[in-house]
This record gives structure tokens, sequence and C-alpha cells, in this order.
């Protein structure tokens, strides 16, 4: 066997705690990587996959050091290299394609100059032809009008086109391995599946290698075809993708596998209690075995080492037989069904938003501007008891509706009343107590939504004392009362927001949310910014809390399967238009708008088996057309000049289900139910 | 850009109109005027009648403060109380001053304060960075006339090097000031620079801790290329408003050291006016640092605006 391209061995990296102590990332790291093979690493955060393919690099972030271990790159070794070498190796033969290509681009620099200096950095270009071929690179990625691109700014640039740009410039020195660090966390399901088999084409096109570092399986599974999980450090199981993502013979494996809500299965996801142990924090025994559901005693006492299986994958478990025992399955709850029929709960009647405020000038002149409609005609009853998703990709204007429901966003038009009460004010300011009180407001990010300098204590005092007045032990005891509600105990009011791990700290802004006993809450993307084994714990305790209380929710977020679980009706927005609204179940079967059916097919699913389908471009748009459909730029199932001109008419389906296109209903599903067929054959 | 240009630009005129009617009133509700001031104790009956007439102080508050205003605008700041002189002529005198010792003190000390900070951000935490960074402190926290008299010690005393205090007029020409003048740039200088300095230091830290420094520097771009290219013109945008508030700064806030060195500068001029009850000349000058201000801060906005890629497009969709 020739020698690896990437060859890690044996590789720890810690960093100096607050008292003195080395306190280890990575933990004795094994990997290699042949000339074009993908490799797939994924583990939650803090399982220390960055730093992983960071250290391949020969590169540690600020405060890290290599404790032993060495990494080389075609037989060098790359933290023994003269910072000279290292320049001619990055970026070269070994290039990153970064996390956040926004941030990672430098704001100051046009795109054309920077994919220049790439080139002058590392390719064999003469110097006259580098903005020929920076243009030729903008084309190989599929960016639309590179000559344009060239001069603009990073900002300028949508997510998907900024990376975009950040893989012509890491194709740019012609590598033999290509490192992606998340290249497609916080991209829209269209653009991640547009951008990823960008990626499959042209590593295969090329005989590039890749290591992949995701959290999202579907991802891996579409792009590598080898996987190794991390846990705490470590490597826990390695195999094919095959073997990892259909039966993977590691408990913490089958956990996180099982935590992923799937659009082919609308029950709840399971969640993995418990979180991972902070660096230096594992004991004697293997680093899972707090959360493992098949522990024994010698799990307590001893450490696996990574074990070769006959299947050819290896694993750190003493007991890999036996890991089957836990189900791949989402054998979660069912979503609860508690929609009664009483008022509604909210009612939104020909509801616009526009973020265009008439400047000062206009109003001394009193001049009348056009507005553009940021969301416009959205007539959406949900009833009480019920959860409605709202979905869509980002700009469709999902959250903005949820700000204008809250009271954050004035409407520029239109009605939101609750419990058929009386229509709410438009501002925050002006609404009565008890109106505030019924409509709750829960975040994506937690650390931005809870006072970092509050206790839990008093998070939740505050609406308690608010809305009822509440004082000394009784509203001791409600505090901990409600917080028992949301599985933490009493012994959490003291703490502060910073002593909590990401999913306890979204819990107690749930907690904040249900102290006012509202009658709708409003959840804007509250799972996102956590992990998966988090977010079905999340998701479960939403659907519990709603099981008991009856509560109406709003449930705002840009992955489809997660909406799926949890609601009973879905609302598919584009461009702050309503395309298509019904029950869950109908909405993600056929017959669909066409955008709800572009949207489904992009969805990656942790399954090697299965391919998104790319029915649409992923063009970002700024505004939406003046007149006739909000998707007609795109519609893969465009009629004509009617699309462009008239506003489709809402087709009405079964239960409810309502379509807004041009096309009827049986067409759709003609034209659909074909399409399926085909893939099949 | 252009229509955004007119109306900062318009903002700022306002702005300036605002304080000059904010300054009139002020100087109005003091007590005693301009005559009482000149004819002190005879300011009575008769006397007092005519000298207002003369002056014109008897019209009300209104016609007087557009009279005062329009002329202003015009360049004509009236004239002193007691003197009878042009205000123009004694301010833009004292105001040329003030303009030299700015312009010494900008000169050594921004591209000195730029080095500085850039050189502690990019050796955080080593010798050179714990070393510009102490001595900044102290440069900030002496009071400025202890620093003064400290050099004056120092480099006129003892050394017997530079001059310790001007001598010469007001209106004597630029040149005429060399090297009296360089004892109070000296000490302008290290204040500002250290300012300047704590703020470019942090700012080049915040810059090269950033994503788009560790992308540059896995793309393999040579560290220098990475600090010339792609941190600084990023890590020096605020420091453009620092500047221009040092610039006003310079311009209106230096009493002490004018004081201290006895030269001949704007504030100085205030403090004396101020003193004499002369309130044409306390306008005059109040007037002018406040023009000043708006003027400085409005062109480090457009700066900003220019150098900053974010902003500029900002502006321009905008229209």
């Amino acid at each position: 066997m020739s020698t690896p391209l990437i060859d890690i061995r044996n590789i720890s990296v810690g960093f100096t705690g607050k008292s003195g102590e080395t306190l280890p990332v990575l933990r004795n790291i094994d990997l290699r990587v042949g000339e074009g093979e993908s490799i797939g690493i994924v583990g939650e955060s803090g399982s220390g996959k960055s730093t992983l393919a960071l250290a391949a690099m020969g590169y540690l972030k600020r405060g890290l050091r290599l404790l032993n271990g060495a990494v080389a790159f075609q037989g060098q070794d790359m933290f023994a290299q003269s910072r000279r070498e290292l320049e001619h190796i990055r970026g070269g033969e070994l290039a990153l394609i970064p996390q956040n290509s926004g941030q990672s681009l430098t704001p100051t620099l046009r795109i054309g100059a920077q994919l220049i200096e790439a080139l002058r950095l590392h390719s064999d270009v003469p110097d006259a032809k580098h903005t020929a071929k920076a243009v030729e690179l903008l084309g190989q990625v599929r960016l639309p009008d590179p000559d344009a691109i060239m001069t603009r700014f990073p900002h300028e640039l949508s997510g998907g086109q900024q990376q975009r740009v950040a893989i012509a410039m890491a194709l740019a020195g012609e590598p033999h391995a290509l490192l992606l660090d998340e290249p497609t966390t916080g991209l829209d399901v269209t653009t991640q599946a547009h951008i990823l088999e960008l990626l499959r084409d042209i590593a295969r096109a090329r005989g590039m290698a890749m290591v992949y570092v995701s959290h999202d399986l579907g991802a891996i599974a579409r792009v590598c075809d080898h996987v190794v999980v991390m846990y705490a450090g470590e490597v826990v199981l390695q195999g094919t993708t095959r073997q990892v993502l259909t039966a993977p013979v590691h408990p913490y494996a089958r956990g996180l596998l099982a935590s992923i809500p799937k659009l082919s299965d609308p029950r709840l996801p399971v969640a993995l209690d418990g979180t991972p142990p902070a660096p230096g924090g594992a004991g004697a025994g293997c680093a899972f075995v707090d959360r493992c559901a098949l522990a024994q005693d010698r799990c307590r006492s001893a450490r696996p080492e990574l074990t070769p299986q006959p299947g050819g994958e290896a694993v750190r478990c003493f007991f890999p037989e036996q890991a089957d025992q836990i189900s791949l399955a989402g054998t979660g709850a069912e979503p609860a069904k508690v929609a009664a029929a009483d008022e509604p709960a909210l009612r939104l009647e020909d509801l616009s938003i526009s973020y265009s405020q008439p400047g000062v000038f206009d109003k001394i002149l009193r001049r009348e501007t056009a507005r553009v409609m940021t969301v416009d005609g959205i007539e959406i009853t949900v009833e009480k008891g019920e959860t409605l998703g709202l979905v869509g990709e980002s700009g469709s204007g999902k959250s903005t509706i949820l700000k204008a429901v809250a009271g954050l966003l004035p409407p520029a038009g239109g009605q939101i009343s609750v419990s058929g009460g009386a229509p709410l004010a438009r501002e925050v300011e002006y609404r009565s107590a008890d109106h505030l009180r019924k409509v709750q407001l829960i975040f994506q990010n937690p650390d931005d939504s809870l006072n970092p300098r509050h206790t839990i204590a008093e998070i939740l005092e505050q609406p308690l004392k608010l809305y009822f007045g509440l004082g000394g032990d009784a509203l001791y005891q409600r505090s901990a009362e409600i917080l028992e509600r949301v599985r933490l105990g009493a012994h959490y009011l003291d703490r502060l927001p910073s002593q909590l791990s990401g999913g306890e700290k979204q819990r107690v802004a749930i907690a904040r949310a249900f102290a006012a006993e509202p009658e709708l809450v409003l959840c804007d993307e509250v799972t996102s910014a956590l992990d998966v084994s988090v977010q079905a714990a999340v998701l479960d305790l939403l659907n519990d809390l709603k099981a008991t209380q009856g509560t109406t929710y709003v449930f705002v977020s840009h992955d489809l399967a997660v909406v799926r679980a949890l609601s009973d009706r879905v609302a598919v927005l584009y461009q702050g238009r309503l395309c298509e609204i019904g029950p869950s179940a109908s909405v993600y079967a056929t017959p669909s708008h066409p955008y709800t059916e572009v949207l489904l097919d992009a969805v990656l699913e942790p399954d090697p088996d299965t391919a998104p389908t790319l029915s649409a471009d992923d063009v970002v748009e700024m505004s939406p057309p003046a007149r006739g459909c909000p998707f007609q730029r795109r519609c893969p199932r465009k009629i004509g000049a009617i699309c462009d001109t008239d506003t489709p008419p809402w087709q009405q389906g079964k239960d409810g289900h309502a379509i807004r296109c041009h096309h009827a209903v049986a067409e759709l599903s003609r034209l659909q139910g074909v399409q399926t067929k085909e893939q099949v054959s | 850009m252009l229509r955004m240009l007119i109306r900062r630009l318009f903002l700022g005129a306002v702005t300036v109109v605002i304080v000059s009617m904010i300054i009139f009133t002020g100087v109005e509700m003091l007590p005693g005027d301009a005559c009482t001031a000149f004819l002190e104790r005879e300011a009575q009956g008769k006397l007092l009648e005519n000298c207002r007439e003369a002056q014109g102080l008897n019209r009300t508050a209104a016609v007087r403060y557009f009279d005062w205003a329009t002329s202003a605008a015009q360049g004509d700041l009236g004239v002193s109380a007691n003197g009878s002189k042009s205000i123009a002529e004694l301010v833009g005198n004292r105001l040329k001053n003030s303009l030299l010792l700015a312009a010494c003190a900008l000169a050594l000390g921004v591209p000195l304060a730029i080095f500085l900070g850039v050189v502690a951000g990019l050796w955080r935490d080593r010798p050179v960075d714990l070393t510009v960074s102490t001595l900044a402190i102290f440069a900030m926290t002496i009071p400025e006339f202890v620093s003064a008299t400290v050099l004056i010690l120092v480099f006129s005393v003892w050394l017997g090097w530079l001059p310790g205090i001007v001598l010469t007029s007001a209106n004597a020409p630029a040149s005429a000031f060399f090297p009296e003048i360089l004892l109070p740039v000296l000490v302008l200088t290290m204040v500002m620079t250290a300012h300047i300095l704590r703020m470019v230091r942090s700012s080049v830290i915040e810059v090269m801790a950033g994503d788009y420094i560790q992308m540059a520097t896995l793309k393999g771009v040579p560290y220098w290329r990475i600090v010339f290219r792609h941190a600084l013109p990023n890590a020096l945008l605020p420091a453009i408003n620092v500047v221009a508030l040092t610039i006003a700064w310079l311009l209106g806030g230096v009493v002490v050291i004018e004081v201290v060195f006895n030269y001949p500068g704007l504030g100085r001029m205030m403090i004396d006016a101020i003193s004499d009850r002369d309130l044409p000349v306390v306008q005059a000058i109040a007037l002018i640092v406040a023009t000043v201000y708006v003027g400085v801060n409005l062109s480090a906005d457009i700066l900003t605006m220019i150098a900053n890629p974010r902003l500029r497009t900002l502006h321009m969709r905008r229209g």
C-alpha cells in the first residue's frame, strides 16, 4: 500500500486549564486518508472534529498545543515544517473550505483580488492570465456571471455564492486534498444540496481526497466513502459510510442516528440524554459511559480501545455486538394531538409587513413611497392546541411573521388576533398585559435571549411577578415547579446561564415562556443552535408540554424534518407569500406546490442510498416579482405567461389542504406522480 | 452615495445652526453685556443707553441673532467688545496657530500611534506589547500640565536644548514658532498617541483573531502579506473616528497646554475672552470650535464610508 496522503498518527491536542493542568481536546487519534478518498468526520459540538481537520493542516487554534503524535501530509511532518513550507502546502496541495465563508472572506478585498491572490501564491498560471483563470474558476463552481462576481465585495453575495467562491479559491491551487469544515451549515436546503453535488462532481473529476467535517449525517451520506464518528475527542467508530449510517455498532453512533428527525418518519426522534464530558472530565472508563443505555461495570473501570471488527469497521466499545439493542428508528413519542374546536388561538388576517420605513425626508415632505412588502397577504388561522409549522428558505419571511405576532415589528397592514379576542395592538408597547401574557416568543439562541447576569431564578421570576404578582414563597414554589416541568431541578435556580449547557439554556428559555401560562408560543428556530441529540430532547419537551398544557405553537424552522416531527399543520412560504398550507401529512406528500416539491427534493437523509433531486436553481431573489406568482422565476413546473402576470388561485385539496398555483391539484398530482416513477426506475 | 453626502452635509449645517443658537442663548443669559463690561462702573443711565444704541444691543434678541449669524456665515464675526478690533482677524491668527500646533502633533502622533498600536497588537502579550501598553497608560493618566512641566524641566532647564516657553506673538508667521512649538507638540503627541494606539492595538487583536485571517493563513498567504493586505485595512477603520475626535480636541480643547507654554492658540484666547467678558469673541470661538467638530466628524464618517466597502454599498443601494 502506498503512503497515505494525510497520515495522522496518534495525535493528542490540548490546552492549559485555569488551574494549570493540561486538558485534552483530542486524544490519541489515528486517521489515514488516501488519494481520492473522501472521509467524513462526524460528532457533536465539542467533539474535536474541527480541531482534528485543522490539525491536518498543521494548524491549531490559539491556546491549543500538540501534546503527542504527528501529522504527515504527503510524507511531510506538518508540525515540523518551516513557515515558508507551510505557506506552500496550505492552499496549494491541501486546501480548506471553511464553515462560514461570509466571515472567511476578507471584507475589504474584492472577490477577484482574493482569487487572484490564491492563484499567484499557488498556481503555475502566468500573471497575465490570472484574471481569465479566476473567471474560469468561478464558472466551474457554477456561479452565474463570473465577470460581475469578480468585482463584488464578499458581503454583496449570498451565503451560497460566498461558499462557491470559497470552493473556487480552494481549487485555485489544484489541491490533492480538500478539508471541508461544515461547508454547508447555515445554508438553505436547496443551496446545501447544490453545493454538495458540486463538491462531489469536482472531487470525482479531479480525483481529490476530501475530509468532510460535519454534524449533518445527511450531507456526509451524500459525499463520503468512509465515516469517522468522534465523541469527546476520541474516535469511537470508523467504517464505510454504509456501515456507519445503516448498521452502526457503537451505542453513541446509534443514539446519534436515532436522534435525527427524518422526513420518512413522522414520529418524534429519540433523545440522547446527558451531555458529553468536558475536556479532561472523562474518568477511567469509557467516555460515553454516562449516557450509554448498555453500560456495564467494565465500561466504568476500563477504557475501551479502538478494535477492528469482522466487518472491517473499528469501534471503541467492549460490547459492539450488543449495540443493535438500541433502535435506529424513531421510536420516539407520537406527536401529541390536542386540537380543540374552540375559538382559534391565532388568526392572521391579510397580514402584510414591510421592512422599508419611510425616510425622514419622505415624512417631512409627506411623500408617499411604494413600500416593498416583505410579507404580504397572509391569511392563517391556528386552532387552539394546534401546532403550525412555518417553513421556507431564508428570506421567506417566516421569522418576520413571528416578530409581527410578538409585536416586535409593526405590520404594514392586516390584523392579528389571539383567542378570538380583539385585534392585538401593532406594537408591543401598546399591548395590554393580558395580551402580552398570552403570546410568548422563544428565540433561536438562548445565549442571546437569556441575560447572562441574571440567575435562572431571576429569569423565571420576571414573568411570574409581572403577570401574576407572585412573591415570597409562592414565587419560589412556582419557579421550582416550572423548572421541574422542563425537566430541570430546583437546584438550577441559583445558577447563571453560563453554567448551563446549550440544551439546558434552551429549556430555561422554554420555561420562561411557559411561566406566563401563554395561549400561544412562538418558536423561532428554537432547535437550530443545538446539537441533534439535544434537539431531540427539546422537541420531546415541547411535545410533552403541548400534551399537558394544550398550548398552541407556531413553529418556525428551516429544517423540514424537524417541522414535520412536531407540526399538525404546515404552511410553506416563499418570498413572504403563502404557497401551500395544510395538514403536515398532506403537505409532505404529493401533490404539493412546486416550491414545496423543490424543498422536499433537496432534503438530505442520513442514508447512503438516497440522492436529492435538484429541480430548481438555488438563486437568491432579492425581492418578490411585482406581479404573478412569487415563485415564477425558479418554478420547475411553470406553465407560461399566466404565471408571470396573474396571481395564482388557491387550489383546494382534501382536509383543508390548499395550494396556491395555476395548476389544478389533479394536474400537480399527475406531474409529480410521473416524476416519482421516473426516479424509481 | 451622492444623495447621502448631500444629506449628511445638510444635517451637519443644521447642527451648526442649532449650536450657534445655543451659544447665542447661553451668552445672552449671562448677566451684563458688552457695554456693561466696556463701561464698567460708568455703565448706567444715558451712557449705557448710548453705548447699547451704538452697538445695536437694544434690538430684540432674535434680530441680533439673525444679524450675527448671517454675518458670521459670511466670515464677519463682528468686532471685539473692548478694542473694536475685527474678531475675524484676531481669531484668525489664533486659529492659524492652533492649526499649526494640531498639524505638527498629528503629523508626529498619528503615524507613531498606528505603528506602535499595530506592533503591540501583532505581538500581543509579548515584552514589546507590555512595554508599549504600559507607557500608553502612563501617558494617558499623567495630567498634561505635569508631563509638560517635567519636559520643560528636562529639555529646557537641564539640557537647555529647547525653549521652555513660547514668546512669539500671536500674529507672527508659522515659521517663527520653531523651535518654541516643539515642547507643546511633544506633550500633545504623547497624550494623543496613547489614546489612538490603544484603540489600534485592540482593533488589530480583534481582526487578527477573525475568521478571514485564519482563512488567509490556511490559504497559504505569507504572514506579512496577511497583515498588510487582509488585516490592516480592516483594523484601521475604527482609527479614523478616533483621529477625528483627536483633531477636534487639538483645535479646541488644549487650553492647559496653551497656558503652560504660553502658546497663543484658540483655547487660551477663549479663556482670556471669558475673563474679559468679551462676549463677541467667546461666541465666535465657540462657533468655530463647534464647526470644526461637526466638520471633522463628518469627514471621518465619509472617509470611513469610502474605506469600508460594506457601508459604501449599503448607501449606494439606498440611493
